[in-house]
């Protein structure tokens, strides 16, 4: 069966807070619509400037967000970018570079939409932690 | 033809050895030889062809190869119009797989497409040790040793061109019981039946597709809703999509968006377990099942010496050069190089999981090979006049752009003391992502509309900026539009 590395992507999906709203059906029908992609330590994933990105949720590993080489922010298990591009139709504004090897679900841009909408609770899930993120933002700043 | 009775590479040292005999080994093969470079192909078969000795199931690809396109046949341009036939710099080795077809379909017979391969093998005079299985893999301090019953093969770099030819099923309870797609019976033997077939992609709807005359009812089920080619470039082939259109109009095929929870089988056939992803659940008691659940590589003993994998362990992590992530030395060949996305712009990764795709990355591997081996690979300049065109010429009719979009591109590299370089056919993500000079790289990318464009990326000091150019309905990027736009990007270094 090819399994020695298989851990189930739907059992990891399970724990995490974006999905925890969906059935086990659900969540398979989640893990087989994202492709499940694997990172060198140091590779990009988001290329500032570069049109045709897409949404990606970390399984695995984590990630730095680079504004003009700065790093910004890290990403871990469970934290999903490329949100943001996607959502507006514009480039990324920041790269997105592997700390480690970093093991990510991915979903083509142009299909984000329509998986959203078909699963609400995963889009309420996705507005509550960019609730967070602008809190803490505006937190920073104050 | 060249089978057991020729046996060419006795076990022993080369520098480079590549393991397969299918579309994937013949092509690195082939431009290994054109480079000159020294290497032993070994293979379990008796002869070329690989996976088209048996595959497709139904006996027809589900890829063009069309005998008379928008290019002359046997030229460079036309390839992009016969997906099936390797690619070669000698005229009288391209276009085989199209020379050999009836013109019932411009899908070639799984026959057509093994004749093609074979006449490939032969008219370029690729040895290969048939019948010889590699066994297991060790690694040394100064490279590897692959054995096989023939005895041991040391080398500096393995290359598998092995495939996806090992039937996967996922872990479902009973599905260890479930027949394969590859062992599915003459499609009359499924007449008047109940088929419930796993999975929806295109091992699936080909099945259904053929068994449409045959059996009574067919359910297609699995998780997610299928995907289309013909609404997102990439998935199941219009070839297949009969099967979709009658589930549309109610005629008794059905597909269902349903995990399925087990598979039991029965005294009078098999029970089927599922779980809606809508919610509910339903059983199904059919008369057959047919696992459509894809295949994995033959991977062997590599996860033992540390090839680390993906998906599930059917594909390795690979560079863009398609060298194993974990192991150096360890490279990869054929529809296996499906394993490496490049940009994943779009969610777009090529097309290599086909021939019309990964027979380009062969090339590329091939160039990559040698100047690993330390060959300098003369490379034509360009006059500063002739850039322009010369670009656009490439994103407009270059096979290796077209089929590989947005992961193959053409790279011209600036250099003072060198002058402008064509830098050849390289993966888009090894330009982008790794150091260079001052250059620029070409490709051709398809955008979240479906429309297909140019896309240049510029390197300038360090830098990868990247400049999408735009759509144009009849896919020519050489008009004056598009002169005037790459001349301002390019400004400065011409």
């Amino acid at each position: 069966m090819g399994n020695r590395d298989a851990d189930d992507i739907v059992d990891i999906l399970a724990a995490l807070a974006l999905f925890a709203d969906l059935s086990r059906p659900q969540l398979q029908a989640v893990a087989h619509t994202f492709e499940e992609e694997w990172f060198t330590e140091g590779q990009r994933i988001l290329r500032q400037g570069f049109t045709g990105s897409n949404f990606y949720v970390i399984l695995d590993g984590e990630a730095a967000v680079r504004i003009d080489g700065q790093t910004r922010a890290t990403l871990a298990r469970g934290d999903f970018f490329g949100e943001v591009s996607v959502l507006l139709g514009e480039p990324p504004t920041a790269d997105v570079v592997a700390l480690r090897p970093l093991r990510c679900i991915a979903l083509a841009g142009a299909e984000t939409e329509a998986f959203l909408t078909s699963y609400p609770r995963v889009m309420y899930r996705m507005l509550q932690a960019q609730a967070r993120r602008l809190r803490n933002a505006n937190l920073w700043r104050s | 033809m060249a089978q057991l009775s020729a046996r060419p590479f006795p076990p022993g040292r080369y520098p480079i050895v590549v393991v397969g005999s299918g579309p994937g080994g013949l092509q690195l093969s082939y431009y290994l030889q054109r480079l000159g470079l020294e290497h032993a192909t070994i293979s379990t078969d008796p002869g070329p062809g690989g996976m088209f000795r048996r595959y497709p199931l139904f006996q027809r690809l589900n890829t063009w190869s069309k005998p008379y396109a928008m290019a002359e046949r046997g030229t460079r341009p036309y390839e992009w119009y016969d997906w099936n036939s390797l690619v070669a710099d000698d005229p009288e080795l391209r276009s085989l797989v199209s020379q050999s077809m009836d013109g019932i379909s411009y899908f070639p017979s799984r026959a057509e497409m093994e004749k093609g391969l074979v006449a490939f093998a032969e008219g370029a005079g690729i040895q290969v040790r048939y019948g010889c299985r590699w066994e297991s893999t060790r690694r040394e301090d100064d490279g590897l040793t692959l054995i096989t019953p023939d005895g041991e093969y040391r080398c500096t770099a393995a290359v598998f061109a092995v495939g996806m030819a090992e039937p996967w099923k996922p872990p479902i309870p009973g599905m260890e019981d479930v027949p394969h797609y590859v062992d599915t019976k003459p499609a009359k033997a499924y007449a008047g039946k109940h088929v419930f077939l796993i999975g929806k992609r295109n091992s699936g709807f080909e099945i259904a597709d053929a068994l449409l005359p045959w059996a009574r009812q067919i359910v297609l089920g699995s998780p997610r809703p299928p995907v289309l080619t013909v609404l997102t470039g990439g998935g199941v082939r219009a070839k297949y999509l009969v099967p979709y259109e009658d589930h549309v109009l109610g005629g008794g095929v059905f597909v269902l968006e349903a995990a399925i929870e087990r598979v039991d089988r029965t005294r009078e056939g098999w029970r089927v377990a599922t779980a809606e992803t809508a919610g509910g659940a339903r059983e199904f008691v059919m008369d057959e099942v047919i696992a459509c659940t894809g295949f994995t590589m033959p991977l062997g003993d590599l996860p033992d010496i540390g090839v680390a994998t993906f998906q599930q362990g059917r594909l390795p992590r690979m560079s863009p050069f398609w060298e194993s992530t974990s192991v150096p030395g360890i490279y990869f060949a054929g529809t296996i190089t499906q394993g490496a996305f490049g940009l994943r712009k779009h969610g777009g990764s090529g097309n290599s999981a086909a021939v019309g795709g990964f027979r380009h990355n062969a090339r590329v591997l091939a160039e990559h090979l040698a100047k690993k081996f330390g060959m300098v690979l003369p490379r034509p300049t360009l006059r500063p006049a002739d850039v322009i065109l010369y670009l656009l010429s490439e994103a407009t009719r270059a096979p290796e752009m077209l089929n590989q979009k947005a992961y193959l591109a053409r790279v011209v590299s600036f250099d003072s003391s060198r002058g402008i370089i064509d830098e050849g056919i390289l993966p888009l993500a090894s330009f982008v992502d790794e150091s260079g000079p001052d250059g620029v790289a070409i490709s051709v990318e398809t955008d979240e509309h479906g429309h297909h464009h140019p896309a240049v990326y510029l390197r300038r000091e360090g830098h990868v900026g990247e400049h999408a150019l735009p759509p144009n309905a009849l896919l020519n990027f050489e008009g004056a539009q598009y002169q005037e736009q790459l001349a301002g990007l390019l400004s400065g270094l011409l």
